[in-house]
């Protein structure tokens, strides 16, 4: 029933795409399109959360690809939830999309791909063979590929085109190998092929590491995110939104369905691993996002930040498995999908702020801007609740699934093994220290972009966003709040998915009193409440906000900043991105990215400014994607040789190539 | 729900009026150790009074975010000081935050602190803003560690429960226990910016963290942060006092002998703790701001190990 309906919705979007494609230019095209799109991207989100209520699995198999597999398709708990994050970031997108679209300067160029992207991302979840999931994958690479590049033609955005098409291709390969070794020598496509029969531990291997390397370039972990940066802000912000917020999260599918689901019985060292590649990434995540003063770059670290939170969740749950824990194994995976939905959420409310001061001022440099609270108050509110639900304060829903992820990592010494009883509580604390650079980054983000003075005539110039681009922002902004004050709403509608995983649930948390506290394992007394925590904070306010308008006194009066009696006019003295940053840059940045700081004088007499530089070396690209783009060259340069030979020169290469051929196949029979 | 409501009500009116005494014995003792007189140790509360009547002033360019953020930090430190057992386990709401949830809630209230010191677009408050976020990122860590090693001695990261269980006969001697006792001592002396990390009797500008970042406040805005500053130290030496000498804390309906009882002895409680910080005050030099992420990280360092001691041997 449901993948029917989802596969309606698939096939509306792909529609949409192709009237959307000569229609384009017409004034009624983006309104059009965009409300189609969050028409049909609502009705997949219902149909997702329908599946998951009732945790049923439907199938179908439809007659379209290879002739003697067809193509299958299935919904099950696994596949509803994150159906739902897509279609919810869809829906979301598409109404920001409907005012933001409006003010770009050719919004007719990523019209007819948006509908295609979201169609190929839905595809991607419900694809029962391999065959199906590679063809919609590529197909999600290819129109994510062409959002990034048909926006606008600077050098920067090739560039990152670029980038990111080779990494995707590298993704596709790597995933391709893991369903060649799933199928076995059989060749059996069909997941649910690949399901009954078992791999050997080699094999078993070797498919995590594919996986991770497909679905986690795609995800972003650390090394392989360096595509991720350059491609994600260089979209329209809808699509950035959509990007970040929504398509690592089909890559996170991707992963779990590889090796949860596909894969069988895991070693516990594999989850090692996992929870090892995630804990770096959101370290490494967070200390590049706090070097950045580009707002939608930094916004894109933060992406690789929490994906790393997510894969940590991931490989807790993978560990506790292998185990035969299997209620701590369902918290760790609840968190997990917890934590993707809640991150698709602030960090989409994020990118759209961050579309919307671009649309006001033009400028993406937090350097230039500032002060833009003022000119800006409703998109100022709505960025602050999503800046403090993906600090993880709460009573906000990051925190919520943090807490999880906390308390799943506090069951460890429950672990036979001593490395992983060592690992848990020191990738818990490496995710608090990232949980912390993050409140700290988003202090100098919001900080400086929204507080202080104005540093450019931009920023001074900026006016408020439309009403539909705020409708979208307050609406997620609202479910960061709902999400966290009621976080045992959605991890009850997480259970099914969860369980599929693990075979277990965590304890029903009871709905109809949302106050009662999350529960994470029946067995320990540690609860939360976010709705408690979020009624005391507002008792505890109006009680302060009382006692102030009866007690004290009321007079107020504006005057020019004291600070400390020099004030300074000039609004280059307040502290920039760059200064934020400057003291945990000397302490971590100092190790992490070898950051140099110099300062060049000028010699007494000369008129000449003093110089400050900052030098960071980005250990990923220098130690991994130089090395390898070099030896690219290299090696074409060294090739080009053969594009200027003699006709005589290539037949008789083709002639020696044939004998090759024929010997090996002689020798080989 | 009546009981649960009063238990809150009484914690939460106790924490707020004793912070400000709290404070003030701590400026006072501060004071006689360095043989001045000083002030009275009710002098907070003169303090905050003598702001709530006067005039509130504010920048031309500060936004809604400056004159709301004293009330949230406020709210958010008030809610968490309620959270930590005092005199009695029964704080009322036990069950709805755990350890975590309470350095949440400071986080919270760092996080509206450190904003609104970025809002008036002044340097000092950027300078006030980003050390402390700075100090932060090496603080919560250290603090997760230490709220993990304590979880592995008592199961639980629910703070009357791990304070039930240090109180209980079967703990015996843990090493573990003193190694976080040190670490959480260490922390509490750097999130409330006392000397060696922060002074906070100076407006000296190049030291100051916290008093930086309240620069531009006046009246009764001022007046709510410091009471929420004296509320912070009050949250961290009541943490201590009840994870660590949990003794002659009253149980959950208690007799109104154990409860008067208790009252004293978390009153005494205080007042060592009180004694004790101004001691370590007054014999130590502050340090460079970026001396401190070593002097953290070394409560990061006692967190890690009293985990991996608690990790490696079931009975230290």
């Amino acid at each position: 029933m449901s993948v029917t309906g989802v596969l309606l919705c698939v096939a509306a979007l792909l529609g949409i795409s192709v009237a959307a494609a000569p229609n384009s230019r017409k004034p009624w095209a983006n309104f059009a399109t965009y409300g189609a799109c969050a028409l049909v991207c609502a009705a997949a989100l219902s149909f997702a959360v329908a599946a998951l209520i009732g945790s049923d699995t439907s199938t179908l198999i439809l007659p379209l690809g290879l002739p003697w597999l067809g193509m299958h398709f299935r919904v099950d708990p696994l596949a509803a939830a994150f159906l739902a994050v897509v279609n919810f970031g869809g829906v979301a997108a598409s109404v920001f999309a409907l005012g933001y679209g409006r003010h770009e300067s050719a919004p007719q160029r990523v019209l007819p791909f948006i509908p295609a992207f979201l169609a190929g991302m839905n595809l991607v979840v419900v694809a029962d063979d391999a065959f199906a999931f590679l063809l919609s994958w590529e197909f999600m690479s290819l129109t994510s590929w062409a959002l990034v590049v048909s926006h606008d033609r600077s050098a920067e955005t090739l560039r990152a085109g670029l980038v990111y098409i080779v990494m995707a291709s590298l993704g596709t390969l790597a995933l391709l190998f893991a369903f060649g070794i799933l199928a076995g020598p059989d060749g059996q496509y069909a997941f649910s092929s690949m399901r009954a029969h078992g791999l050997g531990a080699d094999a078993t291997m070797a498919v995590l590491f594919l996986a991770l390397l497909g679905a986690g370039s795609k995800a972003g972990i650390f090394p392989l995110h360096a595509w991720l940066p350059l491609a994600h802000p260089a979209a329209p912000s809808q699509v950035s939104a959509l990007m970040s917020g929504v398509m690592t999260k089909v890559a996170v599918y991707a992963f779990i369905r590889i090796v949860f689901d596909l894969l069988g019985p895991i070693d516990w060292r594999l989850g090692m691993v996992v929870i090892g590649v995630g804990t770096v990434t959101a370290l490494y995540g967070v200390l590049y996002a706090l070097m950045q003063h580009d707002l939608k770059r930094l916004l894109a670290y933060h992406t690789v930040e929490n994906i790393g939170i997510i894969f940590v969740g991931l490989g807790l749950a993978l560990a506790f498995r292998a185990n035969g824990f299997v209620a701590a194994a369902a918290l760790a995976a609840t968190a997990a999908l917890f934590h993707v939905f809640n991150h698709s959420a602030f960090k989409s409310l994020l990118f759209f702020g961050a579309g919307a001061v671009q649309n006001a001022t033009g400028e993406r440099d937090m350097d230039r801007l500032g002060g833009l609270i003022h000119a800006m108050p409703r998109t100022a509110m709505a960025f602050l609740i999503g800046a403090a639900a993906i600090s993880a304060l709460p009573p906000l829903n990051g925190f919520a699934s943090e807490w999880l992820i906390f308390q799943a990592a506090f069951l460890s010494p429950a672990f036979p093994q001593w490395g992983l009883r060592l690992l848990a509580p020191a990738s818990a604390a490496i995710l608090a220290l990232s949980a912390a650079l993050a409140a700290a980054c988003f202090v100098k983000a919001f900080g400086v972009t929204f507080l202080g003075r104005a540093r450019s005539d931009a920023a001074k110039l900026a006016c408020e966003a439309d009403k539909i681009s705020l409708a979208a922002m307050f609406g997620l902004a609202g479910a960061c709040i709902f999400a966290g004050i009621v976080p045992g709403y959605f991890t009850n509608l997480l259970a099914p998915a969860a369980q599929f995983l693990t075979t277990a649930r965590i304890p029903a948390q009871p709905l109809a009193a949302p106050w009662t506290s999350l529960l994470p394992v029946a067995a320990s007394h540690n609860s939360y409440s976010g709705f408690v925590i979020a009624a005391c904070l507002i008792v505890a306010t109006a009680l302060a906000s009382l006692a102030m308008h009866l007690f004290a006194n009321r007079a107020t009066r504006r005057s020019a900043a004291w600070d400390c009696g020099y004030p300074d006019t000039s609004p280059l003295t307040q502290y920039t991105a760059g200064s934020f940053a400057q003291p945990i840059r000397r302490v971590f940045a100092t190790m992490a990215f070898r950051a140099r700081e110099t300062v060049e004088m000028p010699v007494p007499g000369d008129a000449a400014p003093a110089q400050f530089r900052v030098r960071l070396w980005d250990p990923a690209w220098e130690l991994l994607y130089a090395p390898v783009a070099a030896a690219v060259n290299f090696l074409a340069d060294r090739i080009n040789v053969f594009q200027f030979l003699t006709i005589r020169r290539y037949l008789g290469m083709v002639f020696f190539a044939l004998v090759f051929l024929l010997t090996v196949l002689a020798l080989w029979t | 729900m009546i009981a649960t409501v009063f238990m809150l009500a009484v914690q939460a009116i106790l924490v707020l009026l004793l912070a400000p005494l709290l404070t003030g014995i701590v400026r006072t003792a501060k004071a006689r150790l360095l043989r001045r007189r000083g002030p009275s140790v009710f002098q907070p509360y003169r303090d905050i009074f003598r702001l709530l009547r006067k005039e509130t002033v504010v920048a031309h360019n500060a936004s809604w975010l400056f004159v709301a953020a004293p009330t949230f930090v406020f709210a958010a430190t008030w809610v968490a000081a309620t959270l930590v057992p005092t005199f009695t386990f029964d704080v009322g709401l036990g069950a709805a935050a755990d350890l975590i949830a309470i350095v949440g809630l400071l986080a919270s209230a760092r996080f509206g602190l450190a904003l609104a010191g970025l809002d008036t677009g002044t340097s000092f408050g950027g300078i006030g803003a980003s050390r402390e976020m700075m100090i932060a990122t090496i603080a919560e860590p250290a603090m997760l560690m230490l709220i993990f090693s304590l979880a592995l001695v008592a199961g639980t990261t629910r703070l009357p429960d791990i304070a039930f269980f240090v109180q209980s006969p079967v703990l015996g001697l843990r090493i573990s226990l003193l190694l976080a006792f040190v670490g959480f001592a260490m922390i509490a002396v750097a999130e409330n910016g006392r000397i060696p990390v922060d002074n906070p009797a100076t407006h000296l500008e190049l030291t100051m963290v916290h008093e930086a970042m309240l620069l531009e406040y006046s009246g009764r805005h001022l007046a709510l942060m410091e009471l929420a500053h004296a509320m912070k130290l009050l949250l961290y030496v009541s943490l201590i006092a009840v994870v660590f000498v949990p003794w002659g804390v009253a149980p959950a309906r208690g007799s109104l002998m154990q409860f008067t009882t208790a009252f004293l002895m978390y009153g005494g409680k205080l007042y060592i703790g009180a004694i004790v910080l101004a001691l370590f005050e007054v014999t130590i030099a502050k340090m460079r701001v970026f001396r401190v992420p070593q002097f953290i990280g070394v409560a990061l360092m006692l967190g890690l190990l009293a985990a991996l001691l608690r990790l490696v041997s079931g009975g230290l």
